[in-house]
């Protein structure tokens, strides 16, 4: 056996922590770039997320409301930690996301960053999309998906309506790159129509957002207009799952992988039966419908439970006029957290999915079940055609870009 | 040049013994690989720092025992501790956890580092590549 003298160097960062720049945190994602010739592919990430509660003072100046306003600020003056909760329900006690100090990134991004000339988020989101060769991103916020779940529903559409007035005329727009799809205040139908209104036109707009953890019915006559608005603007209605571990399901789960694995699902699943069944996709055939942060073993079981009931059922859904699956086959399906321990149920679900026209790649970064562009990649029964079009031509026609 | 040749395993001095500590990690850029180097109960082990999930960096990720729930007499929960015996390097992409003493996961066969043959010869570690 030869021994060399072949220089070893001790790796520059010993241990990811949350100071380590997010380019040496994703540095092997490049592996994949070169493996699998990233570069040449068009890739749309359409789920990602900044920390707006990094910036929350900046977003309670800008609520409307002159008493909520000033009973927030005071708020962040006089509460110890308020200055990233005020106002809200998050409750930091209660983020487990990070397994224990295992996974990092999803706990804080607090590397250094000396770009001054935008928004430290900004730094940030172009790091990430350059580590993992991603062209544009949607880039959403993260407790502020949960507004929903808010007990006052005048607060929620408040603080939702101030942090889409700081996110598009703080991070939006400073990278052409750098897209979203606004949160929409739909406990407030007016105010719901409002939002798209004001901001429809703005170019790192690309759709808008029902975020998922809410007690509504999706069917509900007021919202057909809002529905109708965007239909005829052309732009997507997603539906983003979060989290929640207080339902009447996870209440009773005593470790975050089971309220994790099921209450982000469980939404998407409520809101997408009461669309199929109301036949929504009927009365709008051009609304385009993405799903988001649910992955996709939901779907082929939403699929068979569904028409299973309708074959016997069709009274209850009498605007139906083909499957259940047929209308959800109409739709899109963010890709995270792809499910790929069984590559059989997997190629039957993309199959029952029609993945090739219906997926669309998404990142979830910082999260701690992101995905890499190159799970896509990896994936063996996938044409290359069905690999552009999942990592980014599928965006490309749902958002016009 | 390159001085890792796939068909010819070469023998590389890549760290002082005193920089692996016991329970404890050195990572080390040889060539185009990122080799982690542990000792655990005396035993040196390498592994390329990527994890056979996504490709993260697997070595660079905190290092903890295993976690066990354990059960009493009637399969009762007692609750969860670490077990000393056994080291885990999780992978900081997502947490994937790996036995530093196997390189392999606890319960997936097919997710397992890649592991390089490691010896220590006067006060100097030595990786196979
Ligand atoms: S890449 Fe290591 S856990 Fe996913």
């Amino acid at each position: 056996m030869p021994t060399t003298g072949a220089a070893a160097t001790p790796h520059a960062t010993q241990e990811i922590t949350t100071r380590t720049d997010t380019r040496e945190i994703l540095a092997n994602a490049h592996r994949d770039t070169v493996r699998y010739g990233l570069d040449d592919y068009y890739i749309v990430d359409v789920d990602s997320h900044h920390v707006e509660l990094d910036s929350w003072p900046d977003v309670i100046a800008r609520i409307e409301d002159p008493v909520l306003r000033d009973t927030g600020q005071q708020m962040v003056r006089n509460w110890p930690g308020a200055e990233r909760t005020a106002l809200t329900t998050f409750a930091s006690g209660m983020t487990h996301q990070d397994v224990g100090g295992r996974v990092l990134h999803q706990a804080a991004l607090a590397e250094p960053v000396d770009e001054t000339d935008v928004h430290r988020d900004v730094t940030l989101v172009r790091r990430a999309m350059d580590a993992m060769s991603i062209d544009i991103q949607v880039v959403f916020p993260q407790p502020m998906l949960e507004i929903g779940l808010h007990p006052n529903k005048q607060v929620a559409a408040q603080l939702l309506m101030a942090y889409n007035s700081w996110f598009t005329e703080t991070i939006l727009g400073a990278d052409p790159r750098i897209k979203t799809m606004l949160g929409l205040p739909f406990d407030s139908p007016e105010a719901t129509l409002r939002t798209i209104r004001m901001y429809a036109d703005h170019p790192g707009v690309i759709g808008f957002l029902m975020t998922s953890q809410r007690s509504v019915g999706v069917y509900r006559n007021e919202y057909m207009p809002i529905y109708r608005e965007l239909e005829e603007r052309g732009m997507p209605l997603g539906f983003h799952a979060g989290p929640n571990q207080n339902d009447s399901m996870t209440s009773t789960m005593n470790r975050f992988l089971s309220a994790h694995a099921m209450s982000f699902v469980t939404c998407n699943m409520t809101h997408m039966t009461n669309w199929v069944i109301n036949g929504i996709g009927e009365r709008f055939p051009n609304l385009k419908v993405i799903w988001i942060e649910s992955g996709l073993a939901w779907v082929p079981f939403m699929m068979q439970r569904l028409d299973h009931e309708y074959q016997l059922r069709q009274s209850d859904a009498p605007l139906l006029k083909k499957m259940p699956s047929d209308y959800m086959r109409d739709m899109y399906y963010t890709s995270q957290p792809l499910e790929v321990t069984d590559l059989g149920l997997l190629e039957s679900t993309f199959r029952a999915v029609d993945a090739e026209n219906t997926l669309l790649y998404s990142s979830d970064w910082p999260h701690w079940d992101f995905d890499v562009p190159g799970r896509i990649m990896s994936i063996p029964f996938l044409t290359e055609k069905a690999k552009r079009n999942i990592l980014g031509e599928n965006a490309r026609g749902v958002f016009n870009l | 040049m390159s001085t890792i040749h796939p068909d010819a395993p070469t023998r590389h001095p890549v760290a002082d013994s005193d920089q692996v500590t016991e329970g404890g990690r050195h990572i080390v850029d040889l060539d185009a690989f990122t080799i982690g180097l542990f000792r655990f109960k005396g035993t040196l082990y390498a592994y390329e720092n990527v994890c056979a999930h996504q490709g993260g960096p697997v070595c660079q990720g905190r290092l903890v025992h295993r976690v066990v729930e354990m059960l009493d007499e009637a399969q009762r929960s007692t609750g969860a501790v670490f077990d000393e015996d056994e080291l885990r390097i999780v992978c900081p992409w997502h947490g994937a956890e790996y036995s530093v003493a196997t390189g392999m996961h606890p319960t997936q066969p097919d997710f397992s580092l890649r592991a390089f043959p490691v010896d220590e010869e006067g006060g100097t570690v030595y990786v196979t590549v």
